[in-house]
């Protein structure tokens, strides 16, 4: 383009049929099929976009769980942000079972707990919660394609999903099926002694 | 390549005249009503026509539908209840559509098995093919977004399953998957976007279902024999075929007529007979029904992506070169979309030059095999994932990647064809009046 200043009026308009180099019409239609994508884009995005979570579903803030109902070998389910989460309280024969299992033989070796620092090993202390251990907080959605699991059931006595039938252990590890994780820790807290905060 | 040489619309009348001087629409109406069709066609070329009216009853019925349905998740189950209990003939408007899916389905896996035997996917066909592919494709995604529409126990939880696919696609799968949902999990956003797209859907399939049209009468209809009509000149084409009005119109209507009957009886006597109990129960997101299944048209598919356990050598294999990238869950997603994509490929995976396989006595074999695989995979698909079952899913899943990747591409190579007939008369000749006119039918030709 700079080659153009140098020329008079005639000149330019030969540039017209000038086919070898490039010449002002070429650019036009380079600026023209960039402004067009532009456009074409910039009009598409917020029709892609807006099927994203709108603001009231990224809104939900944590909420608190009442947990006085829950007695040792029982849990509750509570829909936390459109999931089910799993609250279950163990009982005193469960506390420090699950480290019988040497942690790099399991299928996830991490402990998926949204509480702790990333890939930190699955063992008991790190999958439960409370001062003695005592709860179990995990999301009930089977990390293979999205089911509720099934609770006290499967080979490994803690949770089976009945949809492509992944077995979990009693702290939520993945033993044996499809899943390829364990279900994961949301992060949770216990505020006081019936009541467990989630987010 | 040249279209078969028949008469064409001229306009009569003045009235005529003025019109098509200015829109040609009765000469494109009279070109594809009167199109030469090969005048063997034999009983599995009426799928066309029953897709077709399916696809009208399936649009008919759900605009109806729609003026009573409302989409948001506390009120969906209540007005399909409504529509069930309270809206004149609303239960039976519904039960069409209902099963109105099902003969979809029926129909287009018929056509589409029709399709792989006589090799009407082959050269010069092969965009009609793949035309024919995206809308396989288009209609599933039509039926499962329209299955999630009434908000029963399968309902929701099938639609965890099926997006939990887009989940498992590697780094971008979580936020596709949340895009998909508009939210963490299956709610009201999902409910609403399935439904307007619902609506879309059928209106592409409409047209591309002209497109589909479009295409084969550019390149002529394939026949029972594979052979082509002869185009050299109309007295030749002629002697292959018949126009398509009223010879094909009327048979493909009795053909029609005969499959509504049975369709009235499944819709009038036991319309639930093909779907599930759970899915009368409304939707709860705390209870994963013991046993979810999708809809029987889905069950080859869904066998194939339970097939690919993570104990599967070729799984573990491909887990291990990916560093972990491609896990089972990734790996039952692509051979699930995977065995979609070969069908629509096989006009480049089969390398015989012969379309029909009445003259293929190998792929004869290997086609019936695929044909009972996909009943195999159908069967193994309802079954839960656990025993035998997953072990019978991955020996069909393995067969219908073979037979497109494999058997195909050899088959073209070591198979020594039948003779094919000559032309299409002298087949017809042959069949129709025995010892007359067959002499042309021993000599070998090529397809073309």
């Amino acid at each position: 383009m700079p080659a153009m200043h140098d020329k008079d009026e005639s000149d330019i308009m030969a540039h017209a049929d000038d086919t070898s180099d490039t010449t002002r019409r070429d650019f036009i239609y380079y600026a023209t099929a960039g402004a067009g994508a532009v456009v074409t884009g910039a009009a598409v995005w917020p029709l892609i976009n807006q099927m994203n979570p709108s603001a009231d579903v990224l809104a939900q803030a944590s909420i608190p769980v009442d947990v006085s109902g829950v007695s040792p070998g029982t849990q509750i389910t509570v829909l936390f942000q459109g999931k089910p989460v799993f609250i279950r309280l163990r009982t005193e024969e469960e506390m420090g079972t699950l480290n019988d299992v040497d942690i790099s033989s399991l299928p996830d070796p991490q402990a998926r707990n949204a509480n702790l620092e990333e890939g930190v090993e699955a063992t008991e202390e790190n999958r439960v919660l409370g001062e003695n251990g005592e709860w179990l907080v995990m999301m009930g959605v089977c990390t293979h394609l999205g089911c509720v699991p099934l609770a006290d059931a499967g080979d490994f006595d803690g949770w089976f999903c009945p949809c492509h039938g992944s077995h979990y252990d009693l702290a939520g590890r993945i033993r044996r099926g499809p899943a390829p994780r364990n279900l994961p820790i949301p992060v949770a807290s216990l505020i006081d002694e019936v009541t467990i905060q989630l987010g | 390549m040249a279209g078969i040489p028949h008469d064409h619309y001229e306009p009569k009348t003045s009235g005529e005249k003025w019109l098509h001087k200015r829109l040609p629409i009765a000469g494109i109406a009279y070109d594809t009503l009167m199109i030469p069709t090969p005048k063997n066609l034999n009983w599995m070329w009426i799928w066309g026509i029953v897709l077709t009216f399916t696809l009208v009853l399936q649009i008919v019925t759900g605009i109806v539908l729609v003026m009573h349905y409302v989409p948001h998740v506390d009120m969906a189950f209540a007005s399909v209840e409504h529509i069930m209990r309270d809206v004149n003939g609303g239960h039976m408007i519904r039960y069409f559509h209902m099963n109105g899916a099902s003969l979809f389905f029926v129909a287009v896996y018929a056509h589409i098995f029709r399709s792989l035997y006589y090799g009407s996917y082959k050269a010069p066909r092969e965009v009609t093919w793949v035309i024919g592919n995206l809308m396989f494709l288009l209609m599933m995604a039509s039926a499962f977004m329209g299955y999630v529409l009434p908000w029963g126990q399968m309902s929701f939880h099938g639609t965890a399953v099926i997006t939990g696919l887009f989940g498992a696609i590697p780094f971008v799968g979580e936020a596709l998957q949340t895009w998909i949902l508009g939210g963490p999990a299956v709610g009201q956003a999902a409910l609403n976007r399935f439904f307007s797209l619902h609506y879309l859907m059928p209106m592409l399939l409409l047209g591309l279902t002209i497109v589909h049209i479009w295409a084969f009468h550019t390149t002529g209809n394939n026949n029972p024999t594979g052979v082509e009509v002869r185009r050299a000149s109309k007295e030749e084409a002629e002697r292959d075929t018949l126009p398509f009005w009223p010879y094909f119109v009327i048979k493909d209507l009795f053909a029609l007529a005969i499959i509504i009957a049975v369709f009235m009886a499944i819709v009038g006597f036991m319309p639930n007979y093909l779907g599930h109990p759970d899915n009368y129960i409304e939707a709860n997101p705390l209870a994963t029904p013991s046993h979810i299944v999708p809809e029987w048209y889905f069950l080859p598919f869904y066998a194939i992506l339970r097939a690919f356990t993570p104990d599967v050598w070729i799984v573990m294999f491909t887990s291990w070169i990916t560093f972990g990238i491609v896990d089972a869950a990734f790996f039952g997603v692509l051979a699930m979309f995977g065995s979609l994509v070969v069908l629509a490929l096989a006009p480049w995976l089969d390398t015989s030059s012969v379309r029909s396989g009445r003259y293929r006595p190998m792929f004869k074999w290997w086609f019936a095999a695929l044909v009972v695989d996909f009943f195999v995979l159908m069967w193994a698909g309802a079954m839960p994932a656990e025993g035998i079952y997953p072990i019978i899913a991955l020996i069909g899943a393995t067969y219908w990647f073979a037979y497109f990747l494999v058997i195909l591409p050899l088959l073209g190579v070591i198979e020594r064809p039948l003779a094919q007939p000559r032309t299409i008369e002298d087949d017809f000749k042959a069949h129709y009046r025995s010892g007359q006119g067959s002499g042309g039918a021993t000599a070998p030709t090529p397809a073309e």
